[in-house]
């Protein structure tokens, strides 16, 4: 992490020569009675995106992004100001408008502390995804996605393809004295393709990335099957029919569909809703609520994923957090601030958008732990019912528990079979509620391909979802057959 | 060489020699063509939660984008610093991915002969010196309403304050270059009631670019309190096929759906349910959808759309045909049009409505599903097939009977914009897509 910290200095820091006793007066200004925190958050991202779509790369785009976040808590007050300029006078400026939060309210009183180091296990390489590949061969990368989307089958008439990669390194320099930085890749593919027949027109989308550098789409063939996943499911919807409208059991399959945790758990259980007891899971560890079957964890420690991260926005390495535990809530997921007010320890879940916000409490890979049963059993134990496969997103009503998903690719199961696919469907449920009715979970733990954004008052970071194949009873299915 | 950030800023608010600085560079460099935008905005948003401060957060900071052209081939880049050797390297960027991305003869800048020319005051920038200490008052004041309002609001998200003075330059080769100054003001309010059913919670918002525009903190924290109350003790109600009355706030959704059907990148590549529909009837007769982008002290209006394009009012939809798409420069071309000023989207999009208001509008609906929140992402443009998770009301005589929730309200939005019944005159004014409540003659509700 050393070797991360100089990395930060010198693409932050030295060129506008703020060192060691720059940020110490930073600090000092933002610290002093009622303080209890006081942080700086450096950010220098460079992120690039090119498009393919009529056969041809029609546009790119590169995008430079650098700045600090100031940031001083008192008790569970924050004062926040950014700056894209790093000069030191407007850093002064800035740290000293943050200050005015503490009207006499905070219990802690920090000074700038001598700085230490925080170690963490490095969980991906810092390598730079953008210069990883020559933009020629990003070019080439693309063309061979839409050849192979269009070669798979002639009813494809579109195809848009999207790379992306962005490298970031960020730096927190906290008032405790702990200095920490982080180096991190990200890259995307996504293969968006539509297919035409008999007048019908359908779309099939699919996309994944890592922490990792442009290899990881070429090794292996990634890129080309992910063309193949598109095309696959823009053909399924082609024969789709309409869906039942009304309450049935639901098969979903492993991977992606776990984005229903993320909606019916995850976010209930972030440690700023549960501290204002605003969340339908408040004031409920210890409590039973989830059919016992379910074992659901929050987990930024696995390699080059996309919603791992080695240290979080606020220094604290990441951590492996059980939630619920064969049923029972365990634990939630906290940033510094939430965890000290609530008297527990933080989990790495400390996150922010860019220096432009303040951390909060943010998933990272959520996901399920598979059980006992296998994928067919599952299938076959539905006389009807819906099997869905992927989605576009979900969301949450943290209050009430309510949560939607939005299937793109489903079928029936009729008599224990799968039938037709059906049209995209949006289903409905209670958090709470729901996770009770899960009476069946497979033995096929997977994690998405690498897609998650979560959007969280307005700011948005990548996150992982999964579970292994599982089955719901009587959930609410929006078809349009009544 | 001036910087950014907090000290320049507040002595500097004139963002177009970033634009030219970029555009010398781009001529410099040996491009064909060249446009830039930079946005900067200054201000903060302050919190209040069960009756604290809880957070103060000063907004400053600034982006500036430029897209080159060398021959029809096209590259971007954006920087958030704006120092000259900054904004030099972004050019430089961008003229290498324009090195390698394919001759496209769509690309390239706006029709010379369509950029705006005249630019009048639409009396969109309204300074207002409102201090911290005024602005917890405000949300002191609006939360405190929600709070005391009822027993049953038992807790809060807070109510927040937000002030933000934006500075936009928009500029490109071809001489264009304009400079704009907008202000925007918002108070809302988050809270949470308790039955024994359970919690709910509910906000509202007041927003404009002067302060006077705004609802009075008392009455907008009221308005949260009821809103937040009457979602008490919701039901779930059988699956069923009934008549749909959109609430306001959420009907413009539905208008939202219609411009990603008739925008031109769904149109020309073929991904939209509504292709090649300019003359058919796509709604009632007597619907008429039009775009206002003049409007005074309006958010949302302009002269110029985001490629120096010069707005007009224009009808998208009279007596229910469609008239027009929703086009940018690259998405006419491709299609052997003309651009219609939307680079960027529609300004004050609106639906005519007729005289009736809300109360009117359930009589007129006597029973089924007033819906007054909708959830997910199941809307997809391509086939116009719409899933969406729903809450809101059952009514029946024409009376909100009570609160229903765990709902999906689903159809074919060709069908839904066909089977609109009428447009209330309880328009909502926050949004730039402007709609009173919307009455759908029959969708599929499913429950339990």
């Amino acid at each position: 992490m050393e070797k991360y910290i100089e990395q930060a200095r010198s693409a932050l820091l030295n060129p506008v020569e703020v060192g060691d006793r720059e940020l110490d007066t930073l600090l000092g200004k933002m610290t002093g009675r009622h303080i209890d925190h006081a942080d700086l958050y450096f950010q220098y991202t460079r992120h690039e995106s090119w498009v393919l779509e009529e056969g041809i790369v029609k546009s790119g785009s590169y995008n430079v992004d650098k700045g600090v976040g100031l940031r001083a808590v008192s008790g569970d007050k924050s004062g926040f100001a950014f700056s894209d300029d790093l000069r030191f006078p407007t850093l002064t400026q800035a740290a000293e408008s943050v200050r005015g939060i503490a009207h006499g309210i905070g219990t802690g009183r920090i000074a700038v502390a001598d700085r230490r180091s925080v170690k963490a296990p490095i969980l991906y390489k810092p390598h730079d995804p953008l210069a990883s590949f020559s933009d020629l061969e990003k070019v080439s990368l693309l063309e061979r996605v839409e050849q192979e989307a269009r070669r798979t089958d002639p009813r494809v008439k579109q195809v848009i393809v999207n790379l992306a990669g962005s490298h970031e390194i960020v730096m927190v320099v906290r008032a405790d004295g702990q200095v920490c930085a982080d180096v991190r890749p990200l890259i995307r593919l996504t293969v968006n393709v539509v297919a035409e027949s008999n007048g019908r027109r359908e779309q099939g989308t699919f996309s994944g990335g890592s922490r990792e550098t442009y290899d990881f789409l070429t090794n292996d063939d990634v890129a080309i099957d992910y063309a193949r996943e598109a095309v696959r499911q823009a053909l399924v919807n082609l024969d789709s029919v309409n869906a039942p409208a009304g309450t049935m059991d639901v098969v979903l399959g492993p991977g992606w569909p776990g984005i229903i945790l993320h909606e019916a758990v995850g976010h209930g259980l972030e440690g700023d809703f549960n501290r204002k007891g605003t969340s339908a899971y408040s004031d409920r560890i210890g409590e039973r609520v989830a059919s016992e079957l379910c074992t659901i964890v929050d987990d930024g420690t696995i390699t080059n994923r996309r919603g791992s991260l080695t240290i979080d926005d606020e220094g604290t390495p990441s951590k492996n957090t059980v939630l619920i535990e064969n049923g029972v809530l365990k634990g939630y997921m906290q940033d510094l601030t939430n965890a000290r007010l609530m008297n527990q320890t933080p989990t790495g879940n400390g996150r922010r958008e860019s220096f432009r916000h303040q951390p909060m409490p943010r998933m990272t890979n959520t996901y399920m732990l598979p059980g006992q049963s296998t994928h067919d059993e599952i299938i076959s134990s539905v006389d009807k019912g819906l099997y869905a496969v992927s989605f576009s997103g979900g969301q949450v009503d943290i209050t009430s528990g309510e949560f939607v998903f939005s299937a793109t690719e489903a079928y029936m199961i009729e008599k224990g079979k799968v039938t037709r696919p059906v049209k995209g469907v949006t289903l409905i449920g209670n958090g709470p509620d729901v996770l009770n009715r899960i009476t069946m979970v497979g033995n096929n733990l997977e994690l998405d391909s690498g897609i998650g954004t979560c959007g969280k008052n307005g700011q948005s970071v990548p996150v992982g979802v999964g579970q292994p194949t599982i089955r719901i009873d009587s959930l609410t299915v929006g078809g349009v057959e009544v | 060489m001036s910087g950014n950030g907090l000290v320049s800023l507040e002595n500097s608010g004139d963002v177009s020699k970033y634009v030219t600085q970029a555009l010398d560079y781009a001529s410099k460099f040996g491009v064909d063509g060249a446009c830039a935008h930079v946005g900067r905005g200054k201000g903060y948003e302050l919190t209040v939660r069960m009756g604290e401060l809880e957070t103060i957060e000063h907004h400053n900071g600034g982006n500036l984008r430029v897209t080159v052209f060398m021959g029809h081939k096209k590259g971007s880049s954006t920087t958030s610093d704006l120092s000259e050797e900054a904004i030099a390297e972004a050019v430089r960027a961008a003229k290498s991915i324009a090195g390698f991305t394919s001759e496209d003869p769509c690309n390239g800048l706006a029709p010379k002969d369509r950029l705006a020319r005249e630019f009048s005051d639409l009396d969109l920038c309204h300074p207002a010196d409102i201090g911290r200490g005024k602005a917890l008052e405000i949300a002191q004041e609006c939360e405190s309403a929600a709070l005391s309002s009822d027993a049953r609001i038992i807790n809060s998200e807070g109510a927040t304050v937000e002030t933000l003075e934006t500075t936009t330059a928009f500029g490109n080769s071809d001489g264009f270059l304009h400079e704009g100054k907008t202000t925007s003001y918002v108070v809302s309010c988050c809270v949470v009631g308790k039955s024994e059913s359970g919690m709910q919670q509910d906000y509202w918002y007041s927003t404009g670019c002067d302060p006077n525009q705004l609802d009075s903190p008392q009455s907008i924290g009221l308005m949260t309190a009821k809103r937040t109350l009457r979602k008490l003790d919701s039901r779930r109600i059988n699956t069923c096929d009934v008549p749909v009355l959109f609430e306001a706030p959420i009907a413009s959704s539905l208008l939202r759906c219609l411009i990603g059907g008739i925008s031109g990148s769904a149109l020309y590549r073929k991904a939209s349910f509504l292709l090649d529909s300019i003359g058919e009837q796509i709604f009632p007769e007597g619907t008429r959808i039009h775009e206002q982008p003049h409007l005074k002290r309006t958010l949302g209006s302009a002269y110029a759309d985001a490629e120096g394009v010069a707005t007009v009012a224009r009808d998208i939809i009279s007596d229910g045909v469609l008239q027009g798409y929703v086009l940018d420069t690259y998405s006419a071309r491709k299609l052997g049009m003309e651009t219609t000023a939307n680079a960027g989207g529609v300004r004050n999009l609106t639906i005519d409505c007729s005289e009736r208001d809300f109360a009117g509008m359930l009589k007129l609906m006597d029973t089924g599903l007033l819906v007054t929140d909708l959830m997910g992402f199941g809307v997809n443009t391509v086939t116009g097939n719409y899933s969406q998770g729903a809450r809101g009301f059952w009514v029946e005589n024409g009376e909100m009977q009570y609160p229903v929730e765990e709902l999906t309200i689903a159809g074919n939005l060709r069908d839904m914009f066909r089977s609109i019944v009428e447009v209330g005159n309880d328009v909502d004014l926050r949004r730039n897509i402007r709609t009173g409540s919307i009455l759908i003659s029959n969708m599929a509700v499913s429950g339990e």
